[in-house]
């Protein structure tokens, strides 16, 4: 047995850290080697690839450096994952459930005549997974039946926390696990690429606020449409940075235009489940409280008592938010100098 | 050009579910079953591009048991030219019992396949996207359009794996989508031919865009449109209109393609949360945070 870690990494050649949660779960909870796949162009590519050569337990990485895989496209992606993966024969094909895994690892799958099991939150053995269906209202365990020869299977990075040193290599530090050999791919697998009917990339609208990503940060400050304008967001900005977290909102505010689509917290937008969450004028729709309510402690400021969030938060704070949220910012900015 | 459309029927996105005391499954609190809220803003952008004058034809097509017909009349009355149902055979049904009844748990396995049988589909993605796979090509269809999801299993993965399958581009998660038209159509009737689609998709930390030469498949995401609502007398006239049947094996598909490959052992609660408290103001909160959570 063995698994085949399908790696993401940013423009900067640094693994991403969906990708570190995914690796800590290969190693907790499956069995065989852990061999890395890092697929793009360049020296971005190198670079990735012997920071994914530190993670903890990974045993080889495999480089695919083509000009053909310098965007993640699904089609050149999952093309040379799954022949990699007919080529290798790991008992695993494992990515993070992030949006660029679950665009290409279904389709790798395919090509493996496979059917995978997507956004698993718990690893029971080999072959059976639990993940949430109806937007995490209920878990099911899933086996396959009869296992295939190759399992596909995404994992939610917040379900599967890192360990110290899978942090260390993270942050590029060299304390961090020795370096694992880092082999090119078999030229045999690169060369069909380059026919493949795939999509162009043609450019990316991805903003950088210096803040950690949503679906990974510890602390996530959450406004909905009582923040009543795109201005007042910049009050949860500033208590999201004095806690060194990332900003969330709501449909209804995503909806209102208060902030970019890609902040949305809920069903049908980003799971989260930081160790702090703080719910800001977010009366608590299930849609909503699907995307959030595995965080380890929830705040809620809300001004009507009755708002559903309450039920779920483990601190409730009834107040008018725009004399809270100042007043919380200070006792935050007292506390750390304390 | 002919767009094709998935269509899945689900339990509706307004009814709470909960999980049945045997663990097998989950049940509605009302029986109420709808169009899966995803597959709706893709049949929407499908009938829009005929609208436009780009697309000639849209088909919407559904795998499952025979009520998914009601959603196809659904799907005729948005706008659909035409719907295609491909029912599952008392064998295929056998063979998802079969595969849920496998295990140490067969009472509670054998159970949650007749519920499924009777109001989900007991499909696979790998399954619906072979038939999807085979519909594609008896219709050649130039577009398939489909949700990003469904909200019972939350799998996320047909569109993906039809696009694996038929060795076409995807772009997922789309938030926009543009035809961009060549010449006139051969096969396209009045309809101009789209040389290739211009997806704008919603990904972590913003937005791509992504140019497809065609045929391809895109899968809708929330805010790629609104879509419309269906009128009473246009549900009335669909209700009239044919719905084409086609078996699995009219396709070249056996009932093993779509056999299940994972068995649902049980279906369990969320761990449930502990009752919080109130607190009586910010400086009461910041303290129990720092003391208690250990969050700050």
């Amino acid at each position: 047995a063995s698994t085949l870690l399908y790696v993401e990494h940013n423009g900067e050649g640094a693994v991403a850290p969906a990708t570190l949660s995914a690796a800590a779960a290969a190693n907790q909870h499956l069995p065989g080697q852990l061999e890395a796949l890092v697929c793009g162009s360049g020296d971005t590519v190198k670079r990735a690839a012997e920071a994914a050569a530190r993670l903890p337990g990974v045993s080889k990485v495999w480089l695919a450096s083509d000009a053909s895989l310098a965007h993640p496209l699904a089609e050149t992606h999952a093309h040379l994952l799954s022949s990699l993966a007919t080529k290798q024969k790991p008992s695993h094909v494992l990515a993070a459930s992030t949006a660029q895994g679950r665009n290409v690892l279904p389709r790798a799958a395919a090509l493996l005549a496979t059917q995978p099991v997507t956004d698993v939150v718990k690893i029971v053995d080999d072959n059976t997974f639990v993940r949430p269906i109806y937007a995490g209202n209920a878990f099911a365990t899933v086996q396959y039946r009869p296992p295939p020869a190759i399992r596909v299977v995404t994992v939610r990075p917040t379900a599967f926390p890192l360990d110290q040193t899978a942090a260390a290599a993270a942050a590029g530090s060299s304390a961090a696990s020795p370096a694992a050999p880092v082999e090119p791919v078999p030229p045999e697998l690169l060369a069909p690429l380059a026919g493949l009917p795939a999509a162009k990339w043609e450019s990316a609208d991805v903003r950088s606020t210096g803040r950690p990503e949503l679906g990974s940060a510890k602390v996530v400050v959450c406004g909905g449409r009582a923040l009543k304008s795109a201005e007042n967001f910049a009050m949860l900005e500033q208590l999201a940075d004095l806690l060194g977290g990332a900003v969330g909102a709501s449909r209804a505010a995503v909806d209102a235009g208060y902030v970019a689509n890609d902040l949305q917290v809920g069903q049908t937008g980003k799971v989260v489940a930081p160790d702090l969450y703080i719910g800001v004028g977010i009366s608590g729709a299930i849609q909503h409280l699907a995307g959030m309510k595995d965080s380890r402690t929830i705040v809620a400021i809300n001004n009507d008592g009755e708002a559903p969030i309450f039920s779920v938060a483990d601190y409730g704070l009834e107040a008018d938010l725009f004399k809270a949220v100042p007043e919380l910012i200070e006792a935050v900015k007292k506390a750390k100098q304390q | 050009m002919k767009v094709l459309v998935a269509i899945k029927r689900v339990i509706d996105y307004a009814v709470p579910v909960r999980v049945r005391p045997d663990k097998a499954g989950v049940e509605a609190l009302l029986p109420k079953l709808s169009m899966n809220p995803f597959c709706e803003i893709a049949l929407e952008e499908a009938v829009r591009l005929k609208e436009r004058g780009v697309a000639a034809e849209v088909v919407a097509v559904s795998v499952g048991p025979p009520h998914f017909q009601d959603t196809l009349r659904t799907a005729l009355a948005m706008g659909a030219d035409r719907a295609v149902h491909v029912p599952l055979t008392a064998e295929v049904v056998a063979l998802q019992a079969a595969a849920a009844a496998g295990g140490g748990e067969g009472g509670a396995g054998a159970g949650g396949a007749a519920a499924a049988a009777s109001s989900e589909s007991p499909l696979q993605p790998l399954g619906v996207a072979r038939v999807l796979a085979a519909l594609a090509g008896r219709e050649g269809a130039g577009l398939v359009l489909l949700g990003k999801q469904a909200i019972d299993d939350d799998c996320n993965q047909t569109g993906q794996m039809l696009a694996g399958l038929l060795g076409w581009p995807q772009a997922t998660f789309a938030s926009k989508l543009e035809l961009e038209l060549g010449g006139k159509g051969s096969g396209g009737g009045a309809a101009a031919a789209a040389a290739a689609a211009r997806v704008t998709r919603e990904v972590d930390g913003g937005l791509e865009v992504l140019s497809l030469p065609l045929p391809a498949v895109v899968t809708a995401d929330l805010r790629l449109n609104t879509p419309r609502f269906v009128t009473l007398p246009a549900m009335m006239r669909a209700k009239k209109r044919p719905i084409e049947s086609a078996p699995l094996e009219s396709l070249g598909l056996s009932p093993a393609d779509v056999a299940p490959a994972l068995a649902l052992l049980r279906v369990e609660e969320p761990p449930a949360r502990a009752a919080g408290t109130r607190v009586g103001g910010v400086e009461e909160l910041v303290r129990r945070l720092r003391e208690e959570a250990r969050v700050l």
